[in-house]
């Protein structure tokens, strides 16, 4: 690992001039991502500015009825907060499908956002990689790709994002509050992720300097039917193959409305809003489920060795959808039990 | 102020009751202050990546992975070890399991499996739910204790690996001291 220094800051706004005002310096929340890369040498900061002290660790009712969520809430708080569980149990089953006990405890929330991919070759120094040394090349399209993007990939970057947390944020229309050198704003976290296109190395909107201080989830009635699943290789302590994340407001045999968002599949979390639109209005059956997913996955373009998502990805939809129309709490069979 | 510029400072860390005054170099985690500077070797370093647990303590009660964690940013929190666990009565009642299991081969990944079930049973005791859960809302309202069986066990301890495989009587020592302290 390289030296470097390190600080802590009264405030976001100091925090936020010192990591803009020095181009080697980065935040520091859990560090349950950034040491590792910096072990790796994939992460080089010069400066490490800690965050943790300064940044909100409350979860608070929103105006609306919605919760704002501190950035510097920890995984584990997260999903045992009473209000998550209840009023937003996709979330709440997102990040327990996460990371391990330990992690979850020292992970935080604006950090979860923020965490870089597991494609083997960002992390691998000795390879080339485009979003670690932009222009060096993507081994991965002839070379090890099986988890890698069906949607929103580019030729020089197939990577996926690995949060859970971000899929369920993004089917929940999440804001994301951001404190800059210029002073505070909000960016949905629609806005938050860039696709790779030809600068994968630029992941988000965010400028140097800019530190998440708080994440806010509007009020959704029928959140309260929803579910997290995610398909990995073992049954726990694994990053996802697919995930989705799914809410659905059914009347009478017929989506209302739903909500959508896939996971391990995109550079981003992705939100399904083809297969939202679809559904709006149609019969909560299976048939129009596998429409739905079949809509959203017609954009796909996965390497040879990933094509096995598409199929992967349409069937876990049915299924959650599924088992969400029904009435039936969704995502418990297949969230632990195997050893 | 300092400028950022020192890659290394005076810190102080709490280790089992106990301060410590030391000048580490930046990049030192936890684990290595433990093991390197403190003298304290029964947490152990196996992957360095947070990816097996062998290097499970408890910061201010909550496990973590000490290889993640930098020192610096551990002062003001209170570091237990596997070291801290036992009191002059005797051994932790995990200690204790583990040993009637025989609930470990090498012992290598022993200390922090330990320390890991030790917060882990206080986690299920505040109501933390895990991926296990078949429901996220207690039976009664209000906080109350996660029931614990198997599945939740192997879901909640997934973060501590056992090359020796030594998994199933893991999974018994702690279910043991689970149904003791719910019998309680």
């Amino acid at each position: 690992m390289r030296p470097f220094g390190y600080l802590t800051a009264p405030d976001p706004a100091a925090a936020a001039a010192l990591v803009a005002g020095r181009p080697g310096a980065a935040f520091l929340a859990g560090g349950t991502n950034l040491v590792d890369l910096m072990k790796l040498g994939v992460a080089v900061p010069d400066l490490l500015v800690d965050v943790t002290g300064l940044l909100p660790g409350s979860i608070e009712r929103a105006a609306g009825g919605g919760l704002r969520i501190g950035a510097g809430v920890r995984n584990s708080d997260l999903a045992a907060d009473p209000r998550v569980r209840a009023e937003y149990p996709l979330l709440a089953r997102a990040v327990l499908a996460g990371a391990s006990g330990q992690l979850r405890n020292v992970a935080t929330v604006g950090g979860n956002l923020l965490q870089r991919t597991r494609c083997p070759y960002f992390q691998d120094v000795t390879k080339p990689c485009n979003k670690r040394a932009p222009g060096s090349g993507c081994p991965a399209r002839s070379g090890e790709h099986r988890n890698l993007a069906i949607l929103g990939g580019s030729p020089h970057c197939a990577a996926t994002h690995p949060s859970d947390m971000a899929v369920a944020l993004a089917a929940l229309d999440a804001v994301v509050h951001v404190h800059g050198p210029a002073g505070p704003r909000a960016v949905p976290l629609s806005g938050l992720y860039r696709l790779p296109g030809g600068e994968p190395d630029r992941e988000t909107t965010l400028d140097r300097g800019d530190l998440i201080t708080a994440v806010e989830i509007p009020a959704l009635a029928y959140a309260g039917n929803s579910a997290y699943r995610k398909v990995r290789d073992r049954a726990s302590y694994a990053f996802g193959v697919v995930s989705v994340a799914a809410a659905l407001d059914v009347d009478g045999g017929v989506v209302r409305q739903s909500r959508l968002a896939l996971g391990a599949v995109a550079p981003l979390p992705w939100r399904a809003r083809a297969a939202e639109r679809l559904l709006a209005g149609r019969p909560a059956t299976a048939e129009w489920f596998g429409r739905a997913a079949d809509a959203e996955l017609a954009a796909a373009d996965p390497l040879p060795g990933s094509a096995f998502k598409v199929t992967l990805a349409r069937n876990v939809m049915v299924r959650v959808l599924s088992e969400l129309a029904g009435g039936e709490p969704a995502g418990d069979d297949l969230a632990g039990g195997a050893s | 102020m300092t400028t950022g510029n020192q890659t290394s400072g005076e810190l102080t860390l709490r280790v089992n009751g106990t301060a410590h005054h030391l000048r580490l170099d930046y990049r030192t985690t936890v684990l290595d202050a433990l093991r390197e500077h403190l003298g304290l070797t029964g947490t152990k370093k196996g992957c360095d990546h947070g990816q097996c647990g062998a290097c499970t303590v408890l910061a201010d009660g909550r496990r973590v992975n000490s290889c993640l964690l930098l020192a610096a940013a551990a002062q003001g929190t209170e570091i237990t070890t596997i070291e801290g666990l036992a009191t002059p009565d005797g051994l932790h009642p995990l200690q204790a399991a583990f040993i009637a299991r025989d609930a470990l081969q090498c012992g290598y990944c022993t200390p922090g499996q330990i320390c890991s079930a030790a917060a882990m049973l206080g986690e299920a005791a505040a109501g933390w739910p895990s991926g296990a859960s078949a429901s996220l809302t207690p039976e009664t309202p209000g906080p109350g204790p996660a029931r614990l069986d198997a599945a939740e066990i192997r879901e909640r301890m997934s973060g501590n690996l056992c090359r020796c495989g030594a998994y199933v009587n893991i999974l018994a020592a702690i279910l043991d001291v689970a149904r003791e302290e719910g019998a309680r």
